[in-house]
């Protein structure tokens, strides 16, 4: 079943074409990537799916429904949450306080001057114990490094119980020790929480080990989709990569 | 770093002591009774320009409003309207003791719910804008609200309004009443406050300051937030107000109302002074900026606003997140170190 679709997508700023007649698919269940030379439109589309900036055309579906026209709150509470490039953290606050506001809270207008409920603050130790955060739990998320950053930002995320996660770059700026480490997590939220990813990444040993599936993006258009193999041996990739 | 008991031992012993300080000084009660609206103001301040990260240069409208419409339903609630050649500055009304707790009770209620109203309607117009776009936009607030003020003939126009004598009959005095009126509203914020910025609508707050755009895509309504917590701000600012009203006991639109230059911009100060973004910070300014406010005048008139300029140049250069924020960073400096030394 398909989870997201999103079909011929048009996005230019100004005189700069972005995306052009962009379409993929995302299987429920699932790990998809993304890959494509530097400025082939790869976070643009990720802005136009979550809702970040309105599309000039096309269409997104989001588990059948139309979403192209919503918010990013409205979008997030679907059940679809982004990562960053660079991380996005909320750096004065510690990083159970980090986690806690990334639980939903709590729609009751009467329970929302409590504080978190005891459910949350277990699933946030279970959490950062996951991620391996658990000991640096009471420092300011701010104080941490990039990678630490990153990998709190992906709890974060697991926190809302998302059904779809659109991770921008997992690994820039992570050192190669960490990296393991995050592909099995990513692995794991997959098949153990059933959370389907989609996947912008520019490391080939990661993408190429972790996603089914590949598409592939240059110049804002979709240039090729297929099997990890089918993507490492396609001339037209090669060609894009190489500038040729 | 202090416990929670001690903390509250702390509070409890401040409340014993407030409670009995009219009594020690008796001519000072007046002057002990602003210390409590600073704190009030500043703490109000602090919600959006401290937890939320938007600084509002305009709140002083929010004082103005409670104070302007508490004056008008004591003036009209219990006597039969304004005579028709009368001259608004100069109508004093006369009320009885229960018409005159009854009306000011009414008075605040409603000031502080046309405030908040208030704030619902310019915080959905112009809490969509982030950061200094927001403080650019309530820089005019308090002034218009001061031009129109000035220009309505029903609330005594430019020449401002006078609030109803305080009933002489009573055995609490007027200065002793309004210094534990304002105890109890200073207290009740205090609480109130720590208690919103301990739950998750707190830490919602928190979270638009730190990072407006990744609260967003992780599915904060930002903008409600913001606006509830300007409403809240507004209600126990509009309190104040009509407290002040009273206790000045005339209302003038550009000196005591929408008085930019006095609270409008001390609140800002006592917050950052303290340290914005804490619960004590505001109440800690408060106190010190007030008390050296009041220190210069009496020792050094003439000079008085020369000093007081110094004192915020010293605080802004050497401690530029206020008393409360450096104390605060060197725990979390020693916080990362220990957890740096465990980790080895």
């Amino acid at each position: 079943m398909e989870l997201l679709n999103v079909k011929s997508v048009d996005k230019s700023y100004g005189g700069v074409v972005a995306n052009h007649d962009v379409s993929l698919t995302v299987p429920k269940g699932k790990i998809v990537g993304i890959i494509g030379p530097n400025g082939s439109g790869k976070t643009t589309l990720f802005n136009s799916i979550v809702g970040h900036h309105p599309i000039d055309s096309g269409e997104i579906h989001f588990n059948g429904k139309e979403i192209s026209s919503l918010t990013i709150p409205k979008i997030a509470r679907l059940g679809m949450l982004r990562t960053f490039q660079q991380t996005h953290i909320y750096d004065k606050m510690t990083c159970v306080q980090n986690m806690q506001i990334s639980s939903n809270i709590d729609a009751n207008w009467k329970r929302i001057f409590n504080p978190f409920s005891k459910e949350v603050d277990e699933m946030v130790d279970e959490l950062l114990a996951f991620v391996g955060l658990f000991r640096k739990r009471f420092l300011l998320a701010g104080d941490l490094s990039f990678g630490q950053q990153k990998l709190l930002e992906f709890a974060m995320a697991l926190m809302k119980k998302p059904t779809i996660l659109l991770l921008d770059e997992p690994t820039a700026g992570v050192n190669p020790t960490l990296i393991n480490g995050l592909i099995d997590r990513l692995r794991q939220v997959n098949e153990e929480k059933g959370i389907t990813l989609l996947v912008i990444e520019h490391n080939m040993r990661v993408i190429m080990n972790l996603a089914e599936h590949i598409y592939c993006l240059a110049n804002g258009t979709m240039l090729a989709d297929g099997k990890p193999d089918e993507i490492q041996n396609d001339q037209r990739v090669i060609d894009a990569y190489l500038g040729n | 770093m202090i416990t929670k008991d001690k903390q509250n031992t702390l509070i409890w012993l401040g409340l014993v002591i407030s409670t009995i300080v009219p009594f020690l000084f008796p001519n000072h009660i007046t002057l002990l009774t602003y210390i409590w609206v600073m704190i009030i103001l500043a703490l109000t301040w602090d919600m959006l320009g401290g937890q939320t990260g938007y600084t509002s240069f305009g709140n002083i409208l929010f004082l103005g409003v409670g104070m302007y419409v508490c004056a008008v339903v004591q003036r009209d609630m219990f006597s039969s309207g304004l005579g028709r050649f009368e001259r608004v500055s100069e109508v004093v009304v006369n009320l009885n003791v229960s018409e005159y707790f009854i009306s000011l009770a009414v008075g605040t209620l409603s000031g502080a719910i046309v405030a908040v109203v208030l704030a619902v309607i310019l915080g959905s117009g112009i809490l969509g804008m982030r950061g200094h776009y927001f403080a650019i936009c309530t820089l005019g607030l308090g002034h218009a609200a001061a031009e129109i003020a000035s220009g309505i003939d029903y609330i005594g126009a430019g020449s401002g309004m006078v609030t109803p004598l305080y009933p002489s009959e009573l055995l609490i005095g007027k200065e002793a009443f309004y210094y534990y009126a304002f105890l109890l509203v200073a207290v009740a914020t205090f609480f109130l406050f720590r208690k919103i910025y301990q739950s998750q609508f707190g830490l919602a707050l928190n979270a638009i300051r730190d990072n407006e755009n990744k609260a967003e895509s992780m599915g904060i309504h930002t903008t409600q937030y913001k606006i509830a917590g300007w409403s809240i701000s507004a209600f126990f600012l509009a309190i104040a107000g009509a407290g002040i009203g009273n206790v000045i006991g005339f209302i003038d639109p550009v000196e005591i109302a929408f008085s930019g230059p006095t609270f409008g911009v001390w609140m800002i100060v006592m917050a950052i002074l303290g340290g914005k973004g804490t619960i004590w910070g505001p109440v800690l300014g408060a106190v010190i900026l007030y008390s050296a406010k009041e220190t210069f005048w009496t020792y050094l008139l003439g000079w008085d606003k020369v000093a007081l300029g110094l004192l915020i140049l010293i605080v802004v250069v050497y401690f530029p997140k206020g008393i409360l924020g450096y104390f605060k960073d060197r725990k979390q400096l020693s916080n990362s170190i220990l957890s740096q030394k465990g980790e080895e």
